[in-house]
């Protein structure tokens, strides 16, 4: 038997009778090199094939067949069912930011802006990119596994083979139903966090619930409105789902296609999508502020 | 979902019932088909394949008329079942022709294509039942997707093909696939695959994982699926003996390449040392 202490050594790896090989400086440099132009390459025909298949989902979007039960079967999944952690997840950020904003704000005398402070940054950037985040990790990685899932046991080539085209069928639902249901379960979560901003702001900040409400509305008014009634503020808050819904359907079911390898594969594959999701997510939002800046002019 | 028949119509299992099931098939086979023997309605003329820088399929030519029963045998990862995919056009050859009934499904457009998927059933290894669906969803899903039939329609027809493959409709139709053992499971993909009546039907391995019990009635079932319905059927498997028991034609697939076409008897005759060796 060989000590711990030779196997951490590494002679292990070394084939006995035989010189080590010895790897000059410049083949290291060409295998890095290598690597790395393979890694490009992985992510330009990964951002190639992503490509294709929004242009093949939209595509199926406009044209029949239309799978009408699978589309409501997925607005529950991906909206209905995710109203219970979104509403909490609006609760106690809404209270976390009452309760944080009145600390720092009591130093300036300016508690009286807590409204302003929880209404703004829910509606303006915490609700949609919070709310999407849950349902990446919620809804996106249950699509991924699914779809994972069923291409690992051939249930995809099952379909393909009835003359069933996997991306109307799979597809086509679940992004349609996360486009819609992204901005609902948005308003339902930002709702429910100036809610909890309310609950903080009159019971440990002794305000009124009318002046905390006029602050929130405040808030919304400044901005100003589209077609005289709207608020701009609720418009860039709906915006900013509707893509977040888009990008969530989108990368979740693009990993779960690309799934290969039996179960771990499909472990791999939901892995993959919540972080891509996340990432896009995040970055999708400082672009879309930069716009709906440039274009309200806030 | 009601386990009842129309007043009138044949009980489902009974021999009326199944020789009215054959006469509908047939006269479906007279209208759409090519005729009983005569020209290969599966074809595979000189197809090759790469995997990259792997080459998959060397030059194969095979092919099987109607109500014959091919079985392309092989070791594990020689292509067999790249063979099925191609003829499905799932993946695209290379170079060569794969004739479905006459026409190359891998040169004809997207619709065609679907059309032509339309005229086979194929049974997948693991049986690639949905498992989201209960066994009545599973088999009608075919039928909501190709054909107009009215609802009471569809459950008939998934009935009927059910007791074909010797289950019961009225214990299985609710059950989800996880509920079915592998030959159940088995069995109900192939009810899945028979349900739109097509001519041509391809098993991926369809004894594999099975105990010799249960291989022999899916083998019986291959059987009565050929003698009852005159259908095409085109086998992947590794299961020499299977093969003997079920083929009218078996074709030994090596690096690529077939490197034995002959009926089972001519196999089990021949001299070829590795056909010999596969053989056992």
């Amino acid at each position: 038997m060989r000590s711990n202490a030779f196997w951490r050594s590494g002679e292990h790896t070394s084939i006995p009778g035989r010189a080590p090989k010895i790897v000059p400086n410049g083949s290291a440099r060409r295998s890095a090199a290598r690597l790395a132009r393979d890694a490009v390459l992985r992510m330009a025909f990964a951002v190639e094939a992503y490509c294709r298949l929004l242009a093949r989902v939209s595509k199926a979007c406009l044209s029949q067949p239309f799978y009408r039960g699978d589309l409501v079967q997925q607005m529950d999944t991906i909206g209905v069912a995710s109203i219970f952690i979104v509403m909490l997840t609006g609760l106690f950020t809404g209270m976390v930011l009452a309760l944080q904003s009145a600390v720092e704000m009591e130093r300036f005398g300016a508690t009286v802006y807590i409204g302003r402070l929880v209404g703004a940054s829910t509606i303006r950037e915490l609700g949609p990119v919070l709310t999407a985040l849950i349902v990446t990790g919620r809804a996106g990685a249950g699509m991924a596994a699914a779809l994972g899932a069923m291409r690992v046991t051939e249930q995809i080539d099952a379909l393909r083979t009835m003359g069933v085209d996997p991306i109307r069928k799979l597809v086509v639902p679940r992004f349609l139903a996360a486009l819609v249901m992204l901005p609902v379960v948005t308003i339902i979560a930002n709702f429910v966090a100036i809610l909890g901003g309310l609950l903080i702001a009159v019971l440990t900040l002794d305000f009124t619930a009318e002046l905390y409400i006029n602050s929130v509305w405040d808030t919304l008014a400044q901005s100003g409105f589209v077609l005289r009634f709207i608020p701009i503020d609720l418009i860039q808050g709906l915006v900013k789902p509707f893509t977040f819904g888009g990008i969530i359907a989108l990368t979740s079911c693009f990993h779960g296609l690309r799934a290969e390898g039996g179960t771990e594969g499909v472990g791999r594959a939901t892995t993959r999508a919540v972080v891509t999701s996340s990432i896009l997510i995040l970055s999708a939002d400082y672009f879309l502020t930069q716009i709906l800046l440039a274009m309200f002019q806030w | 979902m009601s386990d009842r028949t129309p007043a009138g119509a044949p009980q489902p299992g009974s021999e009326a019932f199944e020789a009215e099931l054959r006469d509908e098939i047939r006269r479906e086979l007279e209208t759409h088909g090519s005729g009983s023997g005569g020209p290969e309605i599966v074809e595979l003329r000189d197809v090759w394949l790469s995997f990259g820088d792997r080459e998959v399929l060397r030059g194969v030519s095979l092919g099987v008329t109607r109500g014959g029963t091919l079985c392309i045998l092989g070791g594990s990862g020689v292509g067999k079942s790249t063979i099925l995919r191609l003829m499905l056009r799932l993946i695209l050859p290379d170079r060569g022709e794969v004739l479905i009934e006459g026409r190359d499904i891998s040169a004809v457009s997207r619709p065609e294509a679907l059309a032509l998927r339309e005229r086979m059933g194929m049974v997948f290894q693991g049986s690639a039942l949905f498992d989201s669906l209960n066994v009545f969803d599973n088999v009608a899903f075919p039928l909501y997707e190709h054909t107009e039939l009215e609802d009471d329609e569809i459950r008939e027809r998934v009935e009927e093909v059910l007791s074909f493959v010797d289950l019961d409709p009225a214990v299985v139709l609710p059950l989800l696939p996880s509920a079915l053992s592998g030959g159940m499971r088995k069995r109900v993909a192939i009810a899945r695959a028979i349900a739109h009546r097509p001519p041509i039907l391809l098993f991926d391995e369809p004894t594999s994982g099975l105990d010799p019990i249960t291989t022999r009635r899916i083998d019986e079932l291959i059987l009565k699926l050929r003698r009852e319905l005159h259908v095409c059927v085109v086998v992947v498997t590794h299961d020499v003996r299977s093969a003997a028991r079920i083929a009218t034609e078996t074709a030994l697939l090596r690096d690529g390449e077939i490197i034995f076409s002959g009926t089972p008897e001519e196999m089990h005759a021949t001299e070829d040392r590795y056909v010999r060796d596969f053989r056992g």
